[in-house]
């Protein structure tokens, strides 16, 4: 869980650098997104990618099921409000709810490039690539997108706000100093990469 | 003080439970929580019902005996108290006060509010011994330990195993207890030879017991009467992951 966790929160980093080339116009991103696509490592770094979900989700849901049979009667009165965040209690929803957004995602982009291939073409430096820039920021003019992206950034960053602490403690790399550093830091990257990931479609929506 | 006590009464293991409801008039905010639970008995006795089987012992907060989960929480709603150590002045007059067992399949209740919590002496168990050399008594200062150490094996001792952990945790979980144990021993050079071997038992046993897994919501530090910090299970961690690693 917490390796699988952590590589998918340096797949989010890269993802979200990538992304930025947007706010550098069509010739940049699509330039970023060309050399993603044809770049050797990221070929061999994909399917790795799906494994790491794969996993991801497969021991999640394996976690849940025996953590919900280890309480076969539940209680009549439950109040865990004041001892734990909402997120460290609904990962599992909250990971669910990232999941829909990523079918949807991927069906906007992924499939569209790479199965369907509604995507145009562009020339950047004479050599032609796809014109994924268009192909974003014509899905960003559907104001329920912007809408369905802004909300799947949200739930991403509550997953994260929890997640990123949970990962260092899993793997034993916490004490009472760390701790707080950990939470702030996992906190400050919840924030950015879920608002990082929200302001795109916003931005293309208004701005352009 | 008036009150309404909704509690869980369960004839024993086998039968199915269900909840009671009893009013109980002029309790002292001074009274303790067991001391109320004690009217409320006297006044069952005296009507001719069976009394409210609960567990309790030194009602002082250090046996780790009483156990109930008052209104939602783990010892009732007063922070860092066990629920001996809980007063009624933490209600309000006229309240409705709701008392479940500890629920965990590896708890099973025994009868009303009891619950076996033997799962965890299986996890002591497991945990084996730690050797000690026999002969003279040694010099009190021969092995040196530095106060640091020496505080946080105290503060991982502090457990009384009562179980609150397992009873708050949404996941069931034991590690906080099971952290507790592997860590009071962990930075001592006592202990150090069975280090690995306890590290991986215990939780080995915990997992076999039906206890669930943990995932970090610090439910548990913050319930724990002790104030037993999830540090603690970081350290778990650590020592059981080397303990893996050298098997
Ligand atoms: C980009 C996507 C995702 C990232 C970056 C991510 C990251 C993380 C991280 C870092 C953890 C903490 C690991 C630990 O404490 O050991 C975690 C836990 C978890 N995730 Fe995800 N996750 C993602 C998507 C998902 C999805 C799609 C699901 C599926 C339903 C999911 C379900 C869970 C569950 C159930 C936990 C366990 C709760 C816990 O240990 O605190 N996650 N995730
Ligand atoms: S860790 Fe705290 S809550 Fe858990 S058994 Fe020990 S004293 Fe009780
Ligand atoms: S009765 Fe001993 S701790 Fe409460």
């Amino acid at each position: 869980m917490s390796l699988s966790g952590l590589f998918l929160m340096v797949f989010l980093v890269v993802h979200l650098t990538v992304n930025c080339f947007l706010f550098a116009g069509a010739d940049a991103f699509n330039t970023a997104a060309n050399f993603m696509v044809t770049n050797p490592i990221i070929k061999v770094v994909e399917p790795i990618l799906a494994l790491g979900f794969i996993i991801h989700i497969a021991w999640s849901i394996v976690i849940t099921i025996q953590n919900m049979r280890a309480r076969p009667v539940g209680y009549n009165k439950l109040n865990q409000g004041k001892n734990s965040t909402f997120a460290s209690r609904n990962m599992f929803v909250l990971g669910g709810l990232v999941l829909s957004f990523l079918a949807i995602h991927i069906a906007n982009f992924y499939v569209k490039i790479k199965f369907t291939h509604e995507v145009g073409e562009a020339i950047v430096d004479g050599v032609a690539m796809h014109d994924t820039y268009t192909l974003v920021t014509n899905l960003f003019t559907v104001w329920w997108y912007v809408i369905i992206y802004v909300i799947g950034a949200i739930f991403l960053g509550f997953h994260l706000s929890h997640g990123f602490w949970s990962a260092f403690q899993t793997i034993g790399f916490s004490n009472d100093i760390w701790r707080k550093r950990l939470n702030n830091i996992g906190r400050a990257y919840a924030v950015i990469v879920a608002g990082g990931f929200a302001l795109i479609p916003v931005y293309f929506h208004f701005v352009q | 003080m008036n009150l309404k006590i909704k509690v869980w009464r369960q004839k024993n293991a086998k039968a199915k439970g269900g909840f009671e409801t009893y009013d109980i008039k002029d309790v002292s905010p001074d009274s303790s929580f067991l001391e109320m639970l004690d009217i409320l008995n006297e006044q069952l006795i005296n009507e001719g019902k069976e009394p409210v089987a609960f567990d309790h012992d030194c009602r002082e907060g250090i046996c780790g005996m009483c156990s109930l989960f008052i209104n939602g929480r783990a010892h009732g709603p007063d922070d860092d108290v066990t629920t001996c150590q809980l007063h009624m002045r933490k209600f309000k007059d006229g309240e409705t006060v709701t008392i479940e067992p500890w629920r965990s399949g590896a708890f099973p209740v025994i009868k009303d509010l009891v619950v076996d919590r033997n799962a965890f002496e299986k996890i002591m168990h497991s945990g084996g011994f730690v050797s000690v050399n026999t002969g003279g008594v040694p010099d009190g200062n021969a092995i040196l330990i530095p106060k640091e150490d020496a505080d946080e094996a105290m503060d991982a001792a502090a457990c009384i195993g009562c179980g609150a952990c397992v009873a708050t945790c949404k996941n069931s979980s034991a590690m906080l207890f099971v952290a507790a144990k592997v860590s009071q021993f962990a930075k001592l050079p006592q202990g150090k030879p069975e280090a690995a071997r306890r590290a991986r038992n215990m939780v080995a046993k915990m997992d076999e017991l039906g206890f669930g897994g943990c995932t970090n919501t610090g439910a548990c530090e913050a319930e724990c009467p002790k104030g037993i910090s999830i540090s603690h299970i970081a350290r778990l961690n650590r020592e059981y992951l080397k303990a893996k690693i050298k098997e």
